[in-house]
């Protein structure tokens, strides 16, 4: 699950990690009275989940409480687009207005897990403020990285390593040594699966802060933390995809026009990936779970309808223990009861499998029975581009 | 031959008395598994399916002789039933359970290490000796007894690729389900390495996703040191950057760990890549008969 900046500066503050003075925001008034309050000179900042804010104009310095109230007000509301955000940009609700800092310098800290050797690893570069992957593609030797022991942890020395390769000194040094230990713990502590700081601010005065904030967490173990799971911002997930979640669907919209059903994961990313090879693009990856359960598949037949780009529908069911005759049956009265009127191409494969076929031929839908995956994507591929 | 399980296999079933763990644990008897007992709890001493069940996995070593956990207990507890079962001394865990908190997995890898228990899983199907033992939850009936080894980490696209198998007449050594989240036991490599040793095994299916590098990594070791043919198929080529895709290890970070790099690696290390997910019949036999 991904957070707001805000939100990650709410938890990284409870575990002592510095962070700018700031509130957030949601009227131009209250940017100006925060402003009044931590400025005069203040930053507005957009709080949309979406990387590259600055760039897209949502990153604005105000110099007086008048200028961040005008500022706001020109942020909030916008529409905005960022190489993140897709070119229909993301609506901005509120905005974070944070005290201004004078910059010395930029660094970047980054805490992930590496699945190689599966422990977390905390990186960290004097490369700050710009986009990590970047300096990872053409720069690696300016990442350092300490690997996190899961028995003992970060231990201390490794935060003072990752310091001095900074070239921090004095009591920099210091500051950035807590800084890493802190941040360490709220993401342990929380769960997370990511925590970004980019920039990692020095100050002029050698203060060490954190300017913007990312975390990301482990959805598997949202359930022992639920002021994290409140934090979700359902406003900046697919419409679509929210609906599918409520009842444990996993859905994901795609750009193509033949709608798929599959049961299994990696089935449903292959048979994605077979109707590419037959011609076609697949609209969205969609896994009703390993059961097939009726109300999976009248749900599931709902929500990859709802997108008016599915000109076809291909079900991909490898029903193993599930019996092919009560998908079947599942199948067909879904598409009763939502009057469906495309094209579906049905592949099962299971015990029952015949009975299963002679269901679907005997409903007087436009199902077409293939007996293999390869079949079903070649049926489907000219039915979706009529 | 096979890998890893077999007739010698005394399976204990974590969870045995709850829903899921009733349900498979009859099919897995009904497949001729050795299912010598069950633990839940609190319920020692009960019989379920006519299987002994026990309080923990330590007394159903020590009574019933168990060498095998089958784990299928919530996602929360899972973690600390894994540990249980290594600390038990059991050679393998399967561990069915999906949703595990990744720092549980993490810890509970610090134990398996220590102890040198094997795992398969968390979220897999499990592994199946086709003709000897099944652990898991695949559908015993579409496996054959024969010499092609299959390793995976995804459930019904692995069912997919043993029915594929077998329609070109090729039965199967042991076909096993790593799973589908960022940190599982055993992974390609160690797997590969048992298929190498096993001489009943001629052929080896790997399918994998995009995520994470172990595609790579197994590319790397087929390169230097696998001897039999490898036949392979990669599903998420067309899957979008950032996005989970269903498995919480299906996810193409930063950039990395997409389809594309994955088959590149793998023809390099001179593996028959399928472009498409219905060739992998067709490349074992041609593997086979070239």
């Amino acid at each position: 699950m991904k957070i707001h900046e805000f939100q990650a500066k709410q938890i990284l503050k409870q575990f002592g990690v510095r962070i700018p003075r700031g509130e957030v925001a949601d009227t131009p008034m209250r940017a100006r009275e925060i402003a009044e309050d931590i400025g005069p000179r203040v930053v507005v900042k957009a709080q949309i989940h979406a990387g590259g804010r600055g760039k897209g104009g949502g990153v604005k310095l105000a110099n007086t409480p008048v200028e961040a109230e005008m500022l706001a007000g020109e942020i909030l509301g916008m529409t905005l687009v960022t190489h993140q955000t897709g070119p229909e940009g993301k609506l901005v609700k509120r905005i974070l207005v944070e005290e201004a800092l004078d910059i010395d310098r930029e660094l970047y800290i980054g805490i992930v897990i590496d699945r190689a050797t599966e422990s977390p690893v905390v990186m960290a570069s004097s490369q700050g403020g710009m986009e990590i992957e970047k300096v990872a593609a053409e720069t690696p030797d300016l990442i350092f990285k300490e690997y996190i022991h899961p028995a003992t942890g970060f231990g201390v020395f490794q935060a003072r390593k990752l310091a001095f390769k900074l070239e921090l000194s004095g009591d920099t040094l210091k500051q950035a040594v807590k800084f890493l230990l802190t941040l360490y713990k709220a993401f342990r502590a929380s769960d997370a699966s990511l925590a970004e700081i980019n920039p990692l601010l020095v100050t002029k005065q050698g203060d060490v802060l954190a300017l913007d904030a990312k975390m990301n967490f482990d959805d598997n173990a949202l359930k022992r933390h639920p002021d994290i799971a409140k934090m979700r911002d359902l406003d900046e997930e697919d419409s679509l995809e929210v609906e599918a979640s409520k009842f444990d669907l996993n859905y994901i919209k795609l750009d193509g026009s033949v709608g798929c059903m599959v049961n299994g994961a990696g089935l449903a990313m292959a048979t994605m990936d077979i109707i590419m090879h037959s011609g076609g693009m697949p609209a969205n990856f969609l896994d009703v779970g390993g059961g097939v359960s009726e109300e999976a598949v009248k749900n599931a037949f709902r929500i990859l309808v709802s997108d008016k780009d599915v000109k076809a529908a291909l079900i991909n069911i490898f029903g193993g223990i599930v019996r092919c005759d009560l998908v079947a049956n599942g199948i067909v009265k879904a598409a009763q009861e939502l009057e469906l009127d495309i094209p579906i191409v049905v592949r099962l494969e299971g015990t029952n499998v015949e009975q299963g076929k002679q269901i679907l031929e005997n409903s007087g839908l436009a199902f077409y029975s293939a007996s293999s995956m390869k079949e079903a994507a070649e049926k489907i591929v000219p039915l979706a581009a009529q | 031959m096979s890998i890893l399980i077999d007739k010698n296999t005394r399976l204990v079933v974590q969870g045995i008395t709850c829903g899921e763990g009733t349900f498979h644990t009859e099919r897995m008897l009904e497949y001729g598994t050795n299912v010598v007992a069950g633990v839940t709890p609190g319920k020692g001493g009960q019989t379920h399916l006519d299987v002994p069940v026990f309080n923990t996995v330590e007394d159903a070593v020590k009574e019933a002789g168990a060498n095998a956990a089958a784990i299928f207990v919530p996602p929360y507890f899972a973690g600390d039933a894994i540990m249980e079962a290594a600390d038990a001394g059991v050679a393998l865990v399967v561990c069915i359970t999906e949703g595990i908190p990744t720092f549980d997995m993490i810890k509970a890898k610090q134990l398996l290490k220590a102890k040198g228990t094997s795992m398969i899983g968390p979220n897999t199907p499990g592994i199946i000796s086709p003709g000897k033992c099944k652990i898991g939850i695949m559908p015993g009936h579409i496996h054959t007894q024969g010499s092609i080894g299959i390793i995976s980490r995804s459930g019904t696209l692995t069912y997919e690729a043993v029915q594929q198998v077998s329609l070109q007449g090729y039965g199967q050594s042991t076909a096993i389900g790593i799973g589908g989240d960022p940190i599982v036991g055993l992974k390609y490599i160690e797997l590969l390495e048992l298929f190498k040793q096993d001489p009943d095994t001629e052929a080896v299916v790997l399918i994998g996703e995009i995520g994470g590098t172990a595609e790579e990594e197994a590319a790397a070791y087929i390169k230097d040191t696998f001897p039999k043919p490898v036949v392979s198929f990669i599903a998420g080529q067309t899957a979008p950057p950032g996005r989970r895709m269903g498995h919480a290890g299906a996810i193409i970070a930063g950039g990395k760990g997409t389809a594309k790099e994955k088959m590149a690696a793998l023809e390099a290390a001179g593996v028959l890549v399928c472009q498409s997910p219905a060739e992998m019949g067709i490349k074992i036999k041609e593997a086979l008969s070239s």
